[in-house]
């Protein structure tokens, strides 16, 4: 299926095809999560876009409403009786139409709700499990679909000018930075997210520039570059598969022991928690977010920075890495380290509020009204710690800030974490 | 057969049954549904991420400070009313008598007088549960047939049990017939209803907890 060939389906066409996506999601563990909701309402609480709107459309948990009544019509221990009585209605197409709203323009699969459920049900789990449903119904919305067909067919989200592999040669030249390229027998694989060679190939330059320093041995693999997964983004759970398989196979290839993912939130939940399972087998190397490779080369003595002459400074915690991920030690030991002034948001570490962008929202075009009044939750945020510096860990959370920041013309910049590492390492014979 | 001797005998028989099927058959349900295994490597020890299940079980009853100031009215509403309950259900006399004879053994109980006044009390909060659930409007948009039958059941229990108790609206027997029919018939829509939450609650938190644990996660 080539990027512009979304199919066009009837709505009947539309409903078996949710139906079925859905249904062949469907263990024991999401049962058990759908049957447990009390629908006490107290997932919104939790989520930016309810908190931003308080329009209850936008509770966590009604955003599978479809999904939760499919199963227990279909599938649930009392279905046969929710069939007879007619207590479960069918799921219409009208209805599926209208979850697209839900499930891709206001959720950003960031996991804060699943944290406040007194019931502890995942419900951000879910979420993810009804886009792949969703994607099954040709519901997806287009952006993310055909930026997930043509990563699935090419390696890359959408054409480029030049191909990202002599982008990221490009960028070394420029930085004047080595970009070890298509070597065998290392220990690291890097990859790199596109939003970086788009937009911060500074980025780029810094991750190099922290591999040589550690004297790392490491490739780009130009087969597998690309960090970030379209196919978890859009709920093409096939497609997930093949990109992440793409990366899979090139880290096998030159035999890494680790996976390097740069600094994106959803690239590391698609490779760190959810490759092994679409491989199907435990993968043969480690997966490792930057951050946490430099914590632990930091634990170890191995990275030395010196003090950050930046100012007062405020963290964003990036949700699929610190909340989803347990990435929440790394990035403070690494500011730490460099004495940053960190100046926690009130929401912070576990707690953090999503940018907004995360989950492919970012892409979609007809969120980006929603999407700005959400971001100004986190704006009113950071701008409340008084911080003159906005550090993340996440490339995607950096455009999404950068754009905040173009649209209410906010007097903040977002900085990278890396880059702020690779700015200040203590070359060996230096002092600090 | 009179009707208290029909509601305490055959009724009750017949409902604890149905109860009994039906909560065995809710979960039995699962196990039927396939089990994936997580290929993903676990970024903490087995020991941790089971204790990290295991302290989600118990800290979710109590909001996270991020969150309490959003959840803390209504979350304070709804233990308070399940508090009354179990205070009313496991430390009236009479109750511990019935179901000590079920498990053979008693424990003590609170004056009646106490009961009363905390079954007073549950009573509004009872209400005020359901006077929440119609006016806010998350709540309201998420509720169904089942949660309003679950609350007027559990609520025709308790009412039932306090005229009983007060002697209110008849004779005794009839008072204590009609509550103990209440309860059959809240043992035979348990298994098909959100009151299932009462077996589900634990369970739920303390996968989600080793879930995330696993990831070395907040949970």
């Amino acid at each position: 299926m080539t990027e512009s060939s979304m199919p066009t389906r009837t709505p009947e066409a539309r409903v078996a095809g949710a139906m079925k996506g859905f249904a062949q999601e469907i263990g024991a563990l999401s049962a058990f999560r759908m049957e447990s909701c009390i629908h006490c309402g107290i997932c919104a609480e939790a989520c930016h876009y309810y908190i931003a709107t308080e329009d209850p459309q936008y509770t966590p948990i009604w955003k599978v409403e479809p999904f939760k009544q499919a199963y227990k019509r279909e599938a649930s221990a009392l279905a046969p009786l929710y069939r007879l009585f007619g207590f479960k209605r069918e799921v219409t197409a009208d209805q599926l139409a209208h979850w697209q709203h839900l499930l891709f323009d206001s959720c950003n699969m960031c996991g804060r709700c699943s944290l406040i459920c007194p019931m502890g049900i995942d419900i951000a789990a879910l979420i993810e499990q009804s886009r792949h449903a969703m994607f099954e119904a040709g519901l997806a919305p287009q952006e993310l679909y055909d930026k997930a067909a043509h990563q699935q067919l090419t390696g890359q989200p959408e054409a480029s000018a030049e191909p990202y592999r002599d982008q990221l040669i490009a960028i070394g030249l420029k930085f004047d930075v080595p970009i070890p390229l298509d070597e065998t027998d290392v220990d690291i694989m890097l990859c790199v997210p596109r939003t970086d060679i788009e937009h911060y190939p500074t980025a780029v330059a810094a991750l190099a520039r922290v591999m040589q320093h550690l004297g790392s041995s490491c490739t780009f693999r130009s087969d597998g570059l690309i960090a970030e997964n379209y196919g978890y983004y859009a709920g093409g759970k096939e497609w997930q598969r093949d990109i992440s398989l793409r990366l899979i196979d090139q880290a096998i290839a030159c035999h890494a022991k680790i996976l390097l993912v740069p600094e994106c939130g959803h690239a590391y939940t698609a490779l760190r928690w959810e490759a092994a399972d679409l491989y199907g087998a435990k993968l043969p190397f480690k997966v490792s977010s930057v951050t946490e490779f430099l914590g632990e080369e930091l634990e170890a003595g191995r990275l030395t920075l010196k003090e950050s002459t930046q100012g007062t400074t405020t963290f964003h915690d990036p949700c699929q890495l610190v909340r989803k991920g347990g990435v929440n030690e790394a990035p403070r030991a690494l500011m730490k380290a460099m004495n940053v002034d960190l100046h926690e948001l009130d929401n912070h570490g576990g707690f953090s509020f999503c940018c907004g962008g995360g989950g492919g929202v970012l892409d979609i075009k007809q969120a980006a009204p929603l999407r700005y009044r959400t971001v100004e939750v986190k704006l009113r945020e950071i701008d409340a710690t008084g911080a003159q510096t906005l550090l993340t860990s996440c490339s995607d959370c950096r455009r999404t800030f950068d754009d905040a920041q173009a649209h209410f013309s906010w007097d903040k910049r977002p900085q990278s974490l890396l880059e702020l590492v690779a700015n200040n390492l203590i070359e060996s014979g230096a002092t600090p | 057969m009179d009707l208290l001797t029909f509601a305490r005998g055959m009724g009750l028989k017949a409902a604890i049954a149905i109860f009994c099927l039906g909560v065995t058959w809710r979960i039995v349900a699962f196990a039927l549904l396939k089990i994936r295994r997580d290929f993903a490597a676990p970024r903490e020890s087995i020991l941790k991420y089971l204790s990290g299940g295991l302290i989600t079980t118990m800290a979710r009853s109590w909001p996270h400070r991020e969150f309490i100031g959003r959840t803390g009215p209504g979350e304070a509403l709804g233990y308070s009313y399940h508090l009354g309950l179990f205070a009313v259900v496991l430390l009236f006399t009479p109750h511990i008598l019935l179901l000590g004879s079920l498990f053979g053994f008693t424990w003590p109980g609170l004056p009646s007088s106490i009961i009363t006044i905390i079954s007073v009390l549950t009573l509004t909060l009872f209400l005020a549960v359901l006077f929440r659930r119609v006016t806010n409007p998350v709540m309201r948009m998420l509720s169904n047939f089942d949660d309003y039958f679950s609350w007027f059941i559990t609520m025709l229990v308790m009412v039932t049990g306090l005229a009983a108790t007060a002697h209110v609206g008849g004779p005794y027997e009839t008072l204590l017939a009609i509550h103990i029919l209440a309860v059959d018939a809240l043992l035979i829509w348990f298994p098909f209803g959100k009151l299932m939450h009462a077996f589900y609650i634990f369970p739920s938190r303390a996968i989600n907890g080793a879930l995330l644990g696993r990831k070395g996660a907040t949970s």
